[in-house]
């Protein structure tokens, strides 16, 4: 198995900047070839696919800037009817403000815990070579793939079951609290960063943890000091990558959150359409906000984003 | 998209040696060691590894989820027999989450290789197309399932109004599975593209360039030469397109919660406890049927990916 780059160049630590860089940009010398009979076709074709694909989210955008007294007047197929209101609505009536915050205090604290964590396992994984390694890693890896619904009847048993003190949670326990969330969350996604990150630290020349433990340093130093800041394009990729999937999980919420207060923005989708009912204008504006975050991520830390998909999945 | 998200990759064979030269590590520095293994493990462990084991053992039983687990009865394989028989969603979930793994192997799984194939091309532009079609990938599946509202809607649908048609697309139940999976391809032909894409680049420039002096047409390049060469990341893409398709559940859950034409094997489960239902050990055999299912494309997996390491 030699494909991934990440196969190749196994010594070089900054293999994964490589990577992240390769994804996007060609890495060949480009050839720039005529435009000739097939080759326009090729660019009609995916001029066309490509339209097609962005069709949805243009329509919803589009729409979200009308007025719906125009629309209902006079059809979607018409132009006019410009406005902002939709936005100031939704964002009222959906109560965006709040499902914001419910979002960001279930996702910022779930994705340092599981950087942090993987980030510990992958370094004990990648440095030291117990007899056991290959059969843990296994452990984590098989455990991210296994289907969540299939595992939620104990856990929702269980988190009912569990006291919390009432300033986390006032129904005092874990079913319907943050926490929960988040360790859910957490247990759930540290297979895959695990595994990436110890892909990633074995690249790391051994060399420098003996120099380093020459020179007194103990385990905890050298992974803090060393092993961390070494780390950083995979943690960076991983972070973009992990921050839109927590935003994103919408079935974890939907099930262990029994208060619809306590929804983050993904999983209140189905009240949002109760509010907005026959407004599509509406609806398409309470879209394009929930999308906000995800696509601004996406724009502004592409690379990131793609490296972490792909480094996971096409290295083999 | 909760995704397996391929954890994939196979470690690179490392330099093994010098590691193994490790020094003796300290008391305080042992203990440390353990602890940094120790509490993901055990994060792993209780909350996934744990609860899958309880799906299946109280898969076994009866117990209405209250009055302590003193209050369950044994009752064997009575809810397997229950399911089959005496369950009328069961057999249309499974159908249909057999119908959402063979279009997605039909249609955007190929679809996906097949643009990747071309933006692979060099084109001029090439990136604004890869744009265009990873873009729904950064989307939730929940909210790719309510975008689609906006095309489906019967009164005011973009679909209605194209085709002069008054559909329920999502509401109607001899359509709207079609309608949920041409919605959840959209997201998984770009999800495709992007690790086909990504496995293209990093393919050796000189087999297509040997393809090529050997007089190979373009087709017959990418069939005899790149396809083979890529059986890894194929692979994955079998697995992921697997998954996906087991794990289908929120685009359902979003546009009627799973019944009425849309019923989904993860949908029934979430139907058995949230709620006012509270079926424990019937919820626990749809899991643990789930769970069966699954380690199919896990030991599929793990093998992929682990080889390398033995």
């Amino acid at each position: 198995m030699t494909t991934g780059p990440l196969a190749t160049g196994s010594a070089d630590p900054d293999i994964l900047a490589v990577t992240a860089a390769q994804v996007v940009t060609d890495p060949r010398p480009r050839r720039r070839q005529p435009l000739r009979g097939p080759r326009v076709v090729l660019h009609v074709f995916l001029l066309v696919m490509a339209v097609g694909w962005l069709m949805p989210l243009l329509w919803g955008a589009f729409n979200s800037f009308r007025d719906y007294d125009f629309t209902a007047a006079n059809g979607y197929f018409s132009f006019g009817g410009f406005t902002l209101e939709n936005y100031v609505d939704a964002w009222q009536r959906g109560e965006f403000g709040e499902k914001f915050l419910n979002s960001l205090y279930i996702t910022v604290p779930a994705v340092l815990l599981t950087l942090f964590l993987s980030a510990c396992a992958a370094f004990v994984l990648a440095r030291f070579s117990f007899k056991l390694n290959i059969t843990l890693l296994g452990f984590f890896v098989a455990a991210n793939l296994l289907p969540p619904q299939a595992l939620l009847i104990p856990i929702y048993k269980a988190f009912n079951e569990i006291p919390l003190p009432t300033w986390l949670n006032s129904d005092g326990e874990l079913l319907n609290s943050y926490l929960g969330l988040i360790l859910v969350n957490t247990a759930f996604q540290i297979g895959f960063c695990t595994l990436v990150l110890s892909n990633y630290m074995k690249t790391l020349p051994p060399e420098i943890y003996e120099s380093a433990a020459v020179d007194g340093a103990t385990v905890a130093r050298q992974f803090f000091q060393l092993t961390l800041p070494l780390c950083r394009p995979p943690l960076a990729a991983l972070a973009t990558l992990q921050i839109s999937w927590i935003y994103n999980e919408f079935f974890w919420a939907t099930a262990l959150l029994t208060d619809g207060d306590k929804f983050p923005i993904t999983s209140s989708l189905n009240n949002l359409r109760g509010q907005f009912f026959t407004d599509y204008n509406l609806l398409s504006a309470g879209s394009i906000v929930v999308a906000l975050p995800t696509l601004i991520v996406f724009f502004v830390l592409q690379r990131q984003f793609v490296a972490g998909l792909t480094l996971g999945s096409t290295k083999g | 998209m909760t995704a397996i998200e391929g954890p994939t990759a196979a470690p690179a064979p490392a330099p093994r040696t010098s590691r193994r030269r490790t020094r003796r590590l300290t008391g305080s520095d042992r203990s440390v060691v353990g602890l940094m293994v120790a509490v993901p493990l055990l994060f792993v462990l209780v909350l996934v590894w744990l609860p899958a084991l309880a799906s299946v053992i109280l898969s076994f039983s009866r117990w209405e989820g209250f009055g302590g687990l003193d209050a369950i009865d044994w009752i064997g394989i009575e809810n397997y027999k229950n399911i089959a028989t005496n369950y009328p969603p069961f057999w249309p979930a499974l159908w249909h989450n057999l119908i959402w793994v063979v279009f997605l192997f039909l249609i955007p799984t190929p679809l996906g290789m097949f643009l990747a194939v071309l933006c692979d091309k060099q084109l001029r532009g090439s990136r604004i197309y890869q744009t265009s079609f990873y873009l729904p990938v950064v989307l939730s599946l929940a909210l790719t399932g309510f975008i689609w509202q906006l095309i489906y809607s019967r009164d005011q649908g973009l679909l209605n109004a194209v085709l002069g048609t008054s559909v329920d697309w999502y509401g109607d139940p001899r359509v709207n599975l079609w309608a949920v999976l041409v919605a959840f391809g959209w997201k998984h032909t770009g999800y495709i593209m992007l690790i086909y894409l990504a496995g293209l680049k990093a393919v050796d420039p000189g087999l297509r360039e040997a393809a090529t002096v050997d007089g190979a047409s373009e087709a017959r390049t990418y069939f005899s030469v790149i396809f083979p060469v890529m059986r890894p990341i194929n692979l994955i893409i079998l697995v992921i397109t697997v998954i996906e398709s087991l794990r289908a559940f929120d685009i359902v859950w979003i546009v009627n919660k799973g019944r009425n034409g849309l019923e989904v094997i993860a949908a029934l489960v979430v139907q058995n406890i949230v709620g006012e239902a509270s079926r424990v050990g019937f919820g626990s055999a749809l899991a643990t049927i789930m769970l069966l299912i699954s380690t199919v494309y896990v030991v599929i997996h793990l093998r992929a990916t682990m080889r390398e390491d033995r």
